[in-house]
């Protein structure tokens, strides 16, 4: 019986431009420099010619796509988050308190708060570094919603009514370069890192943690430089939202900022942080669009939500990625 | 045989294992073990299934606590240290379920023992190009150089090739004392004969050696000594020749009262 079946076959281009050398044409040069001075280019245009209101949505777009990446960063090591808002709240309050309560100036603040607070989560969940799957990430969830808790029950770091007043930025541009030069830093760091020797001793512990560990390599310990990464920079992100908002109080350990990441992540294509920096430009920005439409938001987000999980279950990026450097077509093969 | 008896009295035992034991809720998998390896031994530990060999490599290796006993290894008594540091201080061992790092070709596999602390204290500090390491050592245990299944993903490769990946995982680490668990298994006789060298070779470098075994004719070829194992307990400990012939082994393995 004959049937039809799709081929996918590497386009030549993609072959040959696996090695630097061999490129023979501004053609292929171009092939290979795209992929990467895409989002370059796109996140250095668009603080110049986006309106205010827009600018500001770039900005929460940008957290987002750090706070995906991060996420993504750690399911690669073997635990899955669901309290990225633990990482952003810490950071968060950290940069509020000692900007607004020991006047501490804001480029040594946010510097500060990325490393404190990473390290503060990183003790935080040390106990649990044993916890596999999904006690691991039970545990994460809960860890955040316990914490603005303890906030409104001891009125510490300004209880219900949080610390308002905190220093802003001089002016929208300086806002938005920060963020975006940081999104981008860490969008090639992370895929840098997971390539080198340090990145598959980390991969190769989701894969097996006890092989890793009959080699001699403290598991433990790496996964407490995993978490330390990836607080740093969920850490970065609350204390930058706290200085673009003044404000900062017990909606930054709210739900949004665990779950939000992760459709990110998932829509634009898990392992690949370019993936989670595509899902969260689609995501928030939507989600903003809707905004106009009131009640029916959350059930139009959800719908699109469903529908890209079903129609693209790979994620955006490696779908991009295959049409990028395959091409396919109808083969007839015998069955 | 002088020789060897010579050896062990002359010095301290590298590993000494002191009556220990280990059961999971009601099921006693290894009762009250006691031996003694010297450095160079080539130990064999065979026992029909179930028998509390794994259970004996997790408990030396730090993967399972012993109830009771003590472990003594190069003089320190490693009882209760996590996997990691007995593994940092020289001990190196193989799974019987070998699940390799599957989406990395087979070479990088080896990156992971190569970034081993013991690996990088022995080198003097310094990690170097781990890549080119790597496909050294996948050669000497016969990953043919520059070949297709060294660049292949791990989880992809075949019987006989995965076996050999641990192996080589095992030399990478430089240990001491290496503990292979059912290495030949599943191995065809052309697979047998180019492994057997090197582990021949290892313990002629002066590496002790462990080797839990069902396949009784290519262990005895090589070993010094054998221990049988029958509900996690020693019914025979002696010359491999000399083991076969008691009448416990025989029953246990026969399963004949
Ligand atoms: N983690 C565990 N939990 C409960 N029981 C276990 C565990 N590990 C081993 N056992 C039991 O302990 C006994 C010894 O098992 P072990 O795996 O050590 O045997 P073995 O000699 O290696 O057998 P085989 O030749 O089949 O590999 C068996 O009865 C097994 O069911
Ligand atoms: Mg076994």
């Amino acid at each position: 019986m004959k049937q039809k079946r799709k081929e996918r076959i590497d386009r030549g281009i993609k072959a040959r431009s696996d090695d630097v050398f061999s490129l023979n044409s501004f053609r292929e040069m171009l092939y290979v420099a795209v992929p990467p001075l895409a989002p370059v280019l796109l996140l250095v245009i668009l603080p110049l010619v986006l309106p205010s209101y827009w600018q500001k949505v770039l900005i929460s777009t940008c957290v987002f796509a750090l706070l995906a990446m991060s996420w993504d960063f750690l399911v690669g090591v073997g635990m899955v988050s669901l309290g990225q808002a633990l990482f952003f709240g810490v950071g968060s309050y950290i940069a509020g308190v000692s900007n607004k309560i020991l006047g501490v100036p804001i480029w040594i603040d946010l510097p500060i708060a990325t490393v404190l607070g990473g390290l503060i989560c990183t003790v935080l969940l040390t106990p649990v570094l044993r916890l596999r799957g999904v006690y691991f990430s039970m545990v994460t969830l809960v860890l955040p919603l316990m914490l603005e808790r303890i906030i409104e029950a001891a009125g510490i770091f300004g209880g219900t009514e949080g610390i308002t007043g905190i220093k802003t930025f001089a002016n929208p541009f300086v806002e938005s370069y920060v963020i975006v030069l940081v999104t981008l830093f860490a969008l090639f760091a992370f895929r840098r890192l997971v390539t080198t020797d340090y990145g598959l001793v980390l991969k190769a512990i989701k894969d097996n943690d006890r092989a890793v560990m009959s080699v001699g390599i403290n598991i433990y310990w790496m996964k407490a430089q995993a978490l330390f990464i990836t607080g740093c920079v969920g850490s970065f992100c609350g204390a930058f939202l706290t200085h673009v908002y003044g404000f900062v109080g017990m909606p930054s350990f709210a739900l949004d900022y665990s779950i939000l990441p992760l459709s990110a992540a998932v829509v634009g294509g898990m392992g690949t942080f370019a993936g989670s920096f595509i899902g969260a430009f689609i995501l928030v920005p939507l989600s903003e669009a809707l905004r106009g439409i009131g009640g029916l938001r959350i059930v139009l987000y959800s719908f699109f939500l469903v529908v890209f999980i079903v129609a693209l279950p790979e994620g955006i990026f490696h779908y991009i990625q295959r049409k990028y450097q395959q091409f396919e077509r109808w083969v007839e093969v015998d069955k | 045989m002088n020789d060897q008896n010579k050896r062990q009295n002359d010095a301290d035992p590298i590993l000494r294992v002191e009556n220990i034991s280990k059961s999971f809720g009601g099921v006693k998998a290894v009762v009250g073990v006691n031996f003694d390896l010297h450095e160079g031994q080539l130990l064999g530990v065979i026992g029909p299934n179930g028998s509390g060999k794994t259970t004996l490599v997790n408990l030396i290796t730090g993967f399972l606590k012993p109830d009771q006993g003590k472990i003594v290894y190069k003089g320190k008594d490693i009882n209760g240290w996590a996997p990691y540091r007995i593994a940092r201080v020289g001990i190196a061992r193989t799974f019987q379920m070998i699940r390799p790092f599957a989406e990395l070709p087979s070479f990088k596999n080896l990156i992971i023992p190569l970034y081993s602390p013991r690996v990088k204290a022995l080198s003097g500090g310094q990690y170097g190009d781990l890549d080119a390491v790597a496909k050294d050592y996948l050669e000497e245990v016969g990953f043919e150089r520059e070949s297709a299944v060294t660049y292949k993903a791990a989880g992809s490769l075949p019987h006989g090739y995965l076996k050999r990946l641990e192996l080589a995982k095992c030399l990478a680490l430089r240990s001491d004392l290496i503990i292979l668990d059912e290495l030949f298994s599943g191995l065809s006789i052309a697979e047998l004969a180019s492994i057997v060298p090197i582990i021949e070779k290892l313990v002629s470098e002066g590496k002790t050696v462990i080797m839990i075994e069902h396949r009784l004719r290519e262990l005895f070829r090589i070993a010094d000594r054998v221990v049988v194992l029958n509900y996690g307990s020693v019914i025979a400990d002696g010359i491999p020749c000399e083991v076969m012939e008691r009448s416990e082994v025989r029953k246990a393995y026969l399963g004949s009262e």
